[in-house]
């Protein structure tokens, strides 16, 4: 990186060096003054004798600037003048500097190193659970009442609705849905009981339909899968809850479960469904929505056992040690956690500066 | 190979993108963008799957006389005036707006104003101390209604505060503290998907 540092005569100080971390697309530039001005016209050139291009005019407030508009390899020079009611002037040139491509962004390391040691755990529990090892893991109650919920309503005679949130699949949340979806369709269908599946987005609905069908067809029961049970209601959000309300009304489903990601929503579906007299179980990661299920469902999954549903409902050995890891992970960086609190209190500022990622 | 090819698809753009993340080239965000702006695609054209599957559910249920199917009729006359106004008079003004704007922002603020009366509802039943933990929750729920109400600060002047540092401290302590662990549990996810080891959600079960 080149840093040119100049001092100008209208106490200006001028820094342009090549903007760290990037694909070498851009030059930053810094500059302070003593006096206030009303505006800054920042100049690029190519040659010390040629004459500079104004690139654009930037407030007196501001103090940085990335010029984008350079191409990678070329050397720059830049120059400002300021403008205002105190006595202004050019500053002197600062360069050459010329934007270079890093090929690693170092300002990420220590991310990198957070997701190689939370990797590093689930595999290590992985391999183990491979080689046969039993691993214990915590039992959640809300995924343990699941099967029960879904006998529940095989008795009462009545269907069994899933509510994948609203989101699209791009949602974490929505995956970690599907991945549940694939094990409650899998009870359902062996009961034999109706499964219905109401979606908020048609991708979502074209997976669902899939993964119960498969689900269906591995417990051996594929007469079972309804296509029309599986379907699509509409993107706008009211309509949807509007929908799914009358469906628990008509319905009347013996067991809801909201599973998936969810706004204001939320609370509309879980009392409805607690009118009918549903059991519910739901689960999400947003905080802000978790009160209201924990307040109308009778068990709420919260934040990481929404993840961990369906590995724990697999019972995989496999699947169990991918949560393992998850948990050893959770406690090292309680671990450090805990020492930045001390660091912070004790005023070193040692652990705190290296999660810093600016 | 049904369940091979979408493994390796997910597998080489999952990391791919991971890597990305962390290597600021050019190819690589392009590449990034590309792969956004193809999902952005495959999103307009599941517009069409979302209609088709609307007409084909409530055909069938009016074909099958099947309980309520007179209402499919309504909602499929609905989404034709719908699109035939847009397609006629386009997004702006005319008679898709109208509709728009009298019918379906009404009927959904009215399904909004629902929450009103469920979250008094679920706080009744929440808030009745029958445990420890119900009672903690209650006495903290008390303590911010009346700390954000003008009578709470002429009952004592320090109730605001009290709530201040109730929302600022223990409730935010708790909502990083499950915030820590769905994120913990997320990545955990991503590489049982990114592995292979979790395929329920492409229907798949067992490793």
């Amino acid at each position: 990186m080149l840093l040119i540092l100049l001092v100008l005569s209208n106490q200006v100080v001028l820094k342009a060096f090549d903007t760290p971390n990037d694909d070498g697309s851009s030059i930053t530039l810094k500059w302070q003054s003593d006096a206030a001005y009303q505006s800054y016209e920042i100049f690029r050139g190519l040659n010390l004798s040629d004459e500079f291009q104004k690139i654009c005019d930037v407030d007196g407030s501001t103090t940085t600037y990335v010029d984008t508009q350079i191409q990678g390899g070329i050397q720059y020079y830049y120059m400002i003048k300021a403008i205002g009611a105190a006595e202004g002037g050019r500053s002197e040139t600062a360069g050459p500097v010329s934007g270079e491509a890093q090929i690693f962004n170092v300002g990420r390391t220590n991310i990198a190193i957070c997701i190689i040691i939370l990797f590093s755990a689930v595999i290590y529990y992985i391999t183990r659970a491979r080689r046969g090892e039993k691993l214990y893991v915590r039992k959640i109650p809300g995924i343990t009442a699941m099967e029960e919920a879904i006998g529940r309503a095989t008795e009462m005679g009545k269907p069994v609705l899933y509510v994948p949130g609203i989101m699209d699949i791009d949602e974490p949340e929505t995956i970690a849905s599907m991945s549940i979806l694939g094990r409650v369709a899998e009870k359902t269908a062996e009961y034999g009981t109706p499964l219905y599946v109401p979606t908020s987005k048609a991708m979502v609905m074209s997976m669902a339909q899939q993964v119960v069908k498969e689900a269906a067809i591995r417990v051996g029961r594929p007469d079972w899968f309804n296509i029309d049970n599986v379907r699509y209601l509409t993107d706008d959000q009211f309509g949807y809850v509007s929908a799914v309300d009358g469906i628990m009304v008509r319905e009347k489903p013996a067991t809801n479960f909201y599973l998936g990601k969810f706004y204001a929503e939320s609370l509309i579906l879980a009392e409805t469904g607690f009118s009918t007299g549903a059991i519910q179980i739901a689960g999400t990661a947003l905080p802000d929505q978790l009160p209201f299920f924990v307040a109308a469902c009778d068990y709420t999954l919260i934040g990481e056992e929404l993840y961990a549903a369906s590995a724990y409902l697999s019972q995989e050995p496999v699947q169990l040690g991918s949560l393992k890891g998850q948990d050893l992970g959770k406690l090292i960086f309680a671990i450090v956690i805990i020492l930045g609190v001390l660091d912070r209190l004790i005023g070193l500022d040692v652990v705190w500066g290296l999660f810093s990622t600016s | 190979m049904k369940q091979t090819l979408p493994l390796i698809i997910v597998f080489g753009f999952g990391f791919f993108v991971i890597i990305a993340f962390f290597i600021p080239l050019r190819g690589f965000q392009d590449a990034s963008q590309t792969f956004e702006t193809w999902y952005t695609g495959v999103i307009a054209f599941f517009v069409f799957v979302g209609i088709f599957n609307i007409i084909k559910v409530n055909v069938n249920k009016i074909q099958r006389r099947l309980r309520d199917w007179q209402y499919s009729i309504i909602l499929l006359l609905f989404l034709a005036l719908m699109m035939a106004a847009g397609f006629i008079g386009g997004p702006e003004g005319g008679l898709f707006d109208y509709l728009f704007e009298h019918m379906q922002i009404p009927l959904g603020a009215t399904m909004f104003s629902l929450l009103a009366f469920f979250v008094a509802s679920a706080a009744f039943r929440a808030f009745r101390a029958r445990t420890p933990e119900a009672t903690l929750l209650l006495i903290a729920a008390v303590l911010v209604m009346i700390g954000r109400v003008p009578i709470g600060y002429y009952l004592w002047h320090g109730f605001p505060d009290l709530v201040e540092w109730l929302m600022n401290v223990p409730n935010t302590a708790a909502k990083r503290g499950i915030l820590f662990g769905a994120d913990l549990g997320l990545i955990s996810m991503a590489l049982r998907v990114l592995l292979g080891i979790e395929r329920s959600y492409m229907g798949g079960g067992r490793e």
